[in-house]
């Protein structure tokens, strides 16, 4: 299997892969998130059906699948992003370390800050590059200042965005261009130190340059972090991820490893999608 | 080619009809404005002298300037804007961030238009018979009561479409970093619509520094100079009222003086926060 995705690839990725691959099929301990029979409603439209599916940890998970079919949807379950509008809700189980976090005791705020998001379109907070991050940081931690410029220097640093900001940390967040905006926002995620990273197509708004920063962002990132991205990009999830899921219609089509999921599919339909025959 | 088509000439014509409707309805108000200012700048800046500061309304038959009165404004509308800000700003918080549903927010925000466009002499008429005629006299807190009630409307109003200006992605961001509800909306939210909600606050100060009958049937007059809000109060616009009404020519003069103080001085306070809450982030 592995010798197919060396033939088939590209040798730089490949050569990265390979040592990821054996990682994945290495590692049998129990998966970061367990999704057991998640059901999601807007209203009365049942957005969600059935989802069965393990995030790996320290692994990058991708969703692909066309525009509607519930990859958002599903992204925003894991850290409960739905709970801020009514008439949305979810059903089933989601298993973060094993406990359930759809359980109505669970602290929402104490989730998100264990399970961080990053958004399509770049969403800096209308202050200063340094309390962007700072923002995220005080919420659960109280650090002294020396710490905090430690803490904001490192997470700059994570998201490549230190030497182009270091001289202006007092500007505004909204200074910057789209892509460093959003690899501010990846900073933020990154300071508060989650536990799972949720990109829900972080490179759409982002031009290639940007987009090639972020990718190589995810690489670096994943070695720490559980890192689920939604992207309508094949080549980005072929490029970023370990795993993949096709979704289709709110259904778990197909998920298995980005390897075999795009090199031999077991359904008809993803390899239809993949191929750019659908979709 | 394209330009000779009948449809492209067409839309030539309805564009250039719109243009000149819309360009005529700017005219006529702007019209008005100028010349609203340029009669009050031609009959008042003739009245303006530093006794006009310094000296309290005159006896009929003296002379003497309109310094208790404005002190009289300056306490009763800062008074009302101080009480009317906080209210307002947080009514208009839970309309736009906490009223998604129930009928508690729909039913505020209708009574609250309903505020907004009642006539300002029903709001003193009620002030006088709940504050004024129970405690027996004339105040310049009943005044400033009076105030507020016209004030917070405004405010609320303007908060709430501000706040929701804001992108829900903004508000999305700041949950997906665990922060809660009030340091979303604190921090983040507020933060974003700043300059909005302050104009909503400049607004209501406009709107009641130029409000007279409220104050007529609440804080009343005097022709002393009082800094006692539990007392009659002088102020500009009743003293505009009272004075360009009187036979007399110095009266008449100090009320243009008077009319020009409350313009320009609103336009000064609000030249002046804006400059002080110019986006620095």
């Amino acid at each position: 299997m592995q010798s197919s995705a060396v033939t088939k690839r590209d040798m730089s990725f490949s050569q990265l892969r390979g040592e990821q691959t054996s990682q994945a099929t290495g590692s049998e301990q129990s998966p970061k998130i367990r999704i057991r029979n998640l059901d999601f409603f807007y209203g009365s439209f049942q957005g969600l059906k059935h989802i069965n599916l393990d995030i790996h940890e320290g692994m990058v998970t991708a969703f692909i699948g066309p525009s509607g079919c519930g990859k958002s949807t599903l992204l925003r379950t894991l850290n409960r992003m739905y709970d801020l509008y009514p008439g949305q809700r979810a059903t089933g189980e989601i298993l973060l370390n094993g406990k359930n976090v759809l359980d109505s005791g669970q602290d929402v705020n104490a989730l998100r800050a264990k399970v961080g998001m990053v958004f399509q379109k770049p969403t800096p907070f209308p202050m200063s590059i340094y309390e962007n991050i700072a923002f995220g940081v005080r919420l659960y931690e109280s650090l002294s200042r020396a710490d905090m410029d430690n803490r904001v220097e490192w997470a700059l640093r994570k998201a490549a965005l230190w030497d182009e900001v270091k001289g202006k940390l007092n500007q505004s967040g909204l200074s910057l261009s789209g892509g460093q905006q959003q690899r501010l926002c990846i900073a933020r995620g990154v300071a508060v130190k989650p536990e799972v990273l949720l990109l829900d197509e972080p490179t759409s708004a982002l031009d290639p340059i940007s987009t090639a920063k972020v990718e190589e962002l995810v690489h670096e990132l994943k070695s720490e972090y559980t890192i689920a991205i939604v992207t309508h990009n094949m080549q980005q999830a072929a490029r970023v991820s370990d795993y993949t899921a096709y979704m289709y219609l709110g259904e778990l089509v197909e998920f298995g490893l980005t390897d075999e999921i795009f090199i031999k599919p077991k359904r008809k339909e993803t390899e239809d999608y993949i191929t750019g025959r659908f979709g | 080619m394209i330009d000779s088509s009948v449809l492209y000439r067409k839309r030539m014509r309805t564009n250039r009809i719109a243009l000149v409707l819309s360009m005529l309805a700017m005219a006529v108000g702007m019209g008005f404005l100028a010349w609203i200012l340029i009669v009050l700048l031609y009959k008042g800046v003739g009245a303006l002298s530093l006794s006009l500061f310094t000296q309290p309304t005159p006896a009929p038959g003296s002379e003497g300037g309109l310094s208790n009165a404005i002190i009289g404004s300056a306490m009763m509308v800062g008074a009302a804007t101080f009480i009317a800000t906080p209210i307002g700003i947080l009514a208009g918080v839970y309309l736009s961030e906490y009223g998604r549903k129930g009928w508690l927010a729909p039913a505020t925000r209708f009574i609250n238009d309903i505020l907004l466009s009642a006539p300002s002499i029903v709001i003193g008429v009620f002030i006088y018979t709940v504050y004024v005629a129970q405690v027996q006299h004339f105040s310049g807190w009943a005044g400033s009561l009076a105030l507020t009630l016209i004030a917070i409307p405004v405010v609320v109003r303007t908060t709430e479409n501000m706040l929701n200006l804001v992108p829900a992605s903004l508000r999305e961001a700041a949950a997906a970093l665990g922060a809660p509800r009030w340091k979303v909306v604190l921090h983040v939210v507020l933060r974003a619509a700043k300059a909005g909600v302050l104009t909503g606050i400049l607004l209501a100060l406009a709107r009641v520094s130029g409000e007279t009958a409220p104050l007529l049937f609440t804080a009343l007059n005097n022709q002393f100079t009082s800094l006692d809000l539990n007392g009659p109060m002088a102020n500009l616009p009743v003293v505009i009222f009272q004075f360009a009404m009187s036979p007399y020519e110095n009266w008449n003069s100090l009320a243009w003086g008077g009319a020009v103080i409350i313009t320009f001085g609103v336009l000064c306070l609000n030249i002046v926060v804006r400059t002080l809450f110019r986006k620095k982030i």
